[in-house]
């Protein structure tokens, strides 16, 4: 035990650090001022009001009063709602990633974090990113609900098994960081922490040039979507995947659904599920046949084509 | 609140001896159903509960003295905090006052003889015992590993330990709680005395009310959603585990739909009691009596809008978030209203510095500071980083033990004289209220440091820069400890060797004060009357000693 162990906030090292930390000291300023106001007044009463011994008690009756109930409903009503805004505003910038966003792929098994990086690195709990650049992080479980928590950046989010979900942060400060799972999910839930190494962005690129060359996750997704005969439909008869990834796709329903990760998840595990307006079932579903790794690796490839012009691109705005 | 009893002949032929003098044998007990002997029976069975759900908090709280493992296996740690929520939850805090208090007072204080139902009553105590003995039983076979939040699908499909076993205990155990809601709901609907309208209710009975529609409302889907989990662990129909087809989410919307408002459950019935400590230890009426009770069913509505708060990173909706931040600031509000309007009831009194009181004051500055970091937890941008971690762990103390227990504590010494005709030592009981409240904020307050600084909660390890605000917990812990042996030492002390209380020790209004202690079997000799509205604190007014 060192003077470091007596810290009373985390390290700021991501973008949104400092303004969490801004709204939680004006919060416990507020709590201060409240408890000391509160609790003096039960001090001071509790004193000045004391019944001396042998004193028979006359308490002055009490009127309610109005004017001051009032006073004490709308007040309070009034700074919540403020609280509510302040909080609501630094969570909406917290669930929402910049388009621009470098994706790595988070997969949480017992006791252990997968990740994978698109240049195709992979790593077992540890977390190397860049300085500076803004990182969405998708997650997902292999079995039980895991979450990836980083206190440096103030955030963490539910892995949840069977579906995506996201979690963004820009890395502001070159260091070494705690990241854990923070949802309980067993035997060996404490030991599934590690560490997030924030680097320069050029000793960043020299980390991921290091060691055996990686094939790039789009890559293998490519080689996979040929080794798995994808391409006999995907491209000839069946819906193009280029410029699918983010763009709107009408289902055979008539609704219209944003093509996110999640998306292509599911139609990759369950077609049937929603089907592309003008094609039928033919697909097979591949769930339980592809692993989480082989479908993040589709999933990359599938983005890869984004950028692909869409023939019949129907420009609805989400 | 004042009987006159002159005018009205007995409604029974009065009856001799106490309650307790009704028998002295083991089957009297067990048979009874008498609402007092059944409040005795929970308190005892309570009282066990809460110590062997603290003595597992007291064997974790040790083995977090150091970062490492050292005293216990990673499996029997998980044990022993699942072990402590679930007894703390629901053997101890949620029957504590409305089981033990309630049903020893609720009739007393609105002048009947008995609950509506006294067979359903006793009813309820077996189906809590029962209950109990299945929770006992997946412990001594090896006990239960999920934590007492029972998320799936690890609960569901994962689990190696005796899941179905607590489970089905807990599933029972809820009838329990649904019984005595009913049986209150119904008793203060139809067994008032006369001329005791609404208005006139002590507060204790209101906050009763509002938690027995949470306990009729809410507890149902307690047991459906268990239910659940029962039929995808034996077998295997996909409701919560995506691979077999259903949604993991829905497990945890569905259990804050019901754990939520349990919250409520236990936090309502201390403020009830705390309500009438300040009012009694002040000799005031409570300051705002309407909004303190309205204020009440207020929580008790919005309590049911409010389960998603704790689903704010699970990858519910940001909308979702949003909605559920916005109303669990909305539900602050009447708690705020209460805490005011106590504070307020203090000025210009003639305040004692009983046991009772003292637990009551303590109750209004913890409760006070749990309540208000929850206002940090209800701030979307702050939970992303605090969920699950320490932060949490030390505010729901605060309000679980620092508002609920507290108010237990102060109930139990209140009515104490009441339920034993025996009168505490005061010196010992304030005491021990000043140690437990010394041990309990050096137990808790750390834990929201460490939370704020990113220790997750259900780790038995952990990074050594946490390790000096752990010890600091541990160490008060410790101390907690001593401060709740010392008030079970001296009330049994008492019961043989107090000094007689007299029916009404503390000259306070309630119709429970206007009868003997401890009461007749019958509780009152004639029914009371009332004519006065509650809390009628008035220079020279005589009070029933008899």
């Amino acid at each position: 035990m060192n003077p470091e162990s007596f810290r009373f906030v985390p390290e700021q090292a991501s973008s949104i650090a400092g303004e969490v930390d801004l709204l939680y000291f004006c919060l416990l300023g507020f709590s201060a001022v409240l408890i000391l106001g509160i609790g003096g007044c039960i001090l001071y009463f509790a004193v000045r009001y004391r019944r001396k011994p042998g004193e028979v008690p006359t308490p002055k009756p009490v009127h309610g009063a109005l004017r001051l109930e009032l006073i004490w409903t709308i007040t309070p009503l009034v700074i919540a709602l403020g609280l509510f805004g302040w909080g609501a505003r630094i969570f909406i910038q917290e669930q929402t990633p910049p388009p621009d966003a470098m994706d790595v792929y988070v997969v949480g098994k017992q006791w252990m974090w997968k990740i994978q990086h698109p240049e195709g690195k992979r790593e077992i709990n540890e977390l190397h990113l860049p300085l500076g650049k803004p990182v969405r992080l998708i997650l997902t479980s292999m079995d039980v609900i895991h979450d990836f928590y980083v206190p440096a950046f103030r955030t963490k989010k539910d892995a949840l098994p069977g579906t995506y979900t996201q979690e963004w942060f820009t890395p502001t400060k070159v260091g070494k960081y705690h990241f854990f799972c923070s949802q309980y999910c067993g035997t060996e839930h404490s030991k599934m922490i590690g560490w997030v190494y924030v680097m320069e962005p050029v000793r960043y690129a020299e980390w991921l040039a290091s060691g055996t060359p990686d094939v790039p996750a789009a890559e293998a997704g490519a080689a996979l979507f040929h080794t798995f005969a994808c391409d006999t439909c995907h491209g000839q008869h069946g819906p193009t995947l280029a410029g699918l990834y983010r763009s709107n796709v009408k289902l055979s329903d008539g609704t219209v659904v944003f093509a996110d990760d999640n998306y292509l998840r599911n139609s990759i595990l369950q077609p049937s599920a929603q089907i592309a307006a003008g094609y039928t079932t033919v697909m097979p579903a591949y769930k339980g046949i592809l692993s989480e790794e082989q479908v993040i690796q589709l999933i990359a490839y599938i983005k890869s084509l984004a950028s692909a012009k869409r023939p019949e691109s129907t420009e609805v705005k989400p | 609140m004042s009987a006159t009893t002159a005018e009205r002949v007995a409604d029974y032929p009065p009856h001799p001896g106490t309650f307790v003098e009704e028998g002295y044998s083991l089957k009297s007990w067990l048979l009874t159903t008498d609402h007092k002997r059944i409040a005795i029976l929970y308190l005892l069975a309570i009282t066990f509960f809460f110590f062997l759900g603290g003595a597992a908090a007291v064997i974790f709280r040790l083995e977090l003295m150091t970062p490492q493992a050292d005293l216990v296996s990673n499996e029997t740690y998980n044990k022993l905090f699942t072990i402590h929520g679930v007894i703390m939850v629901w053997f101890f805090l949620i029957p504590s006052i409305p089981a033990v208090l309630g049903n020893f007072l609720v009739p007393l204080m609105i002048g009947a003889r008995d609950l509506a139902f006294p067979k359903l009553n006793l009813a309820s105590w077996y189906i809590y015992m029962f209950s109990a003995a299945l929770t006992i039983a997946s412990i001594v076979l090896g006990g239960v590993d999920t934590g007492w939040t029972f998320y799936t699908p690890y609960s569901s499909m994962f689990s190696n330990s005796h899941v179905m076993l607590a489970v089905i205990g807990i599933f029972i155990n809820g009838f329990s709680s649904i019984l005595t809601g009913l049986n209150f709901i119904v008793t203060i609907h139809r067994m008032r005395a006369p001329g005791l309208t609404w208005s006139r209710l002590p507060l204790f009975i209101w906050s009763m009310y509002a938690t027995s529609i949470v306990f009729v409302l809410a507890t149902p889907v307690l047991a459906i959603t268990l239910t659940m989990v029962g039929i995808e662990r034996v077998f295997h129909i996909g409701i919560f585990d995506p691979s077999i087809g259903g949604d993991p989410l829905l497990f945890q919307h569905l259990f804050w739909f019901y754990s939520h408002p349990a919250v409520y459950i236990m936090i309502l019935p201390a403020m009830g009691v705390v309500s009438e400590l300040i009012s009694c230890f002040s000799r005031r009426r409570p300051f705002g009596y309407s909004f303190i009770a309205l204020s009440s069913v207020a929580i008790a509505v919005l309590g049911f809008l409010v389960w998603g708060h704790h689903l704010f990173v699970s990858g519910q909706s940001m909308y979702g978030g949003l909605v559920f931040s916005l109303l669990s600031y909305l539900v602050a509000i009447p708690s705020a209203i209460k805490v005011f309007n106590w504070t307020a009831t203090l000025h210009r009194g003639s305040i004692a510095w009983d046991t009772p009181m003292l637990y009551a004051l303590g109750f209004i500055g913890l409760f006070t500071i749990g309540g208000l970091t929850g206002l940090l937890l209800a701030a979307l941008g702050i939970d992303v980083h605090v969920h699950d971690t320490y932060f949490v762990i030390a505010h729901f103390h605060y309000i679980m033990v620092g508002g609920a227990v507290m108010a237990y504590l102060g109930g139990i010494h209140y009515w104490w004289p009441k339920m034993s005709g025996k009168l505490y030592p005061e010196w010992w009981g304030r005491f021990s209220a000043l140690i437990i409240f010394v041990g309990f904020n050096l137990t808790f307050f750390p834990q929201f440091i460490l939370g704020y600084l990113g220790m997750p909660r259900r780790y038995h390890e952990y990074p050594p820069e946490f390790q000096i605000y752990h010890v600091m917990s541990t160490a008060g812990a410790s101390i907690l400890a001593v401060g709740y042996v010392l008030p079970l030492c001296y009330l049994l002390w008492s019961l043989k060797y107090g000094k007689p209380a007299g029916s009404n020790p503390w000259q306070a209004t309630g119709l429970e004060w206007q009868t003997h202690s401890p009461p007749k079997t019958h509780n009152f000799d004639v029914t009371p009357v009332v004519t006065d509205e509650a809390y009628t604190y008035v220079e020279g007014k005589e009070q029933f000693v008899g």
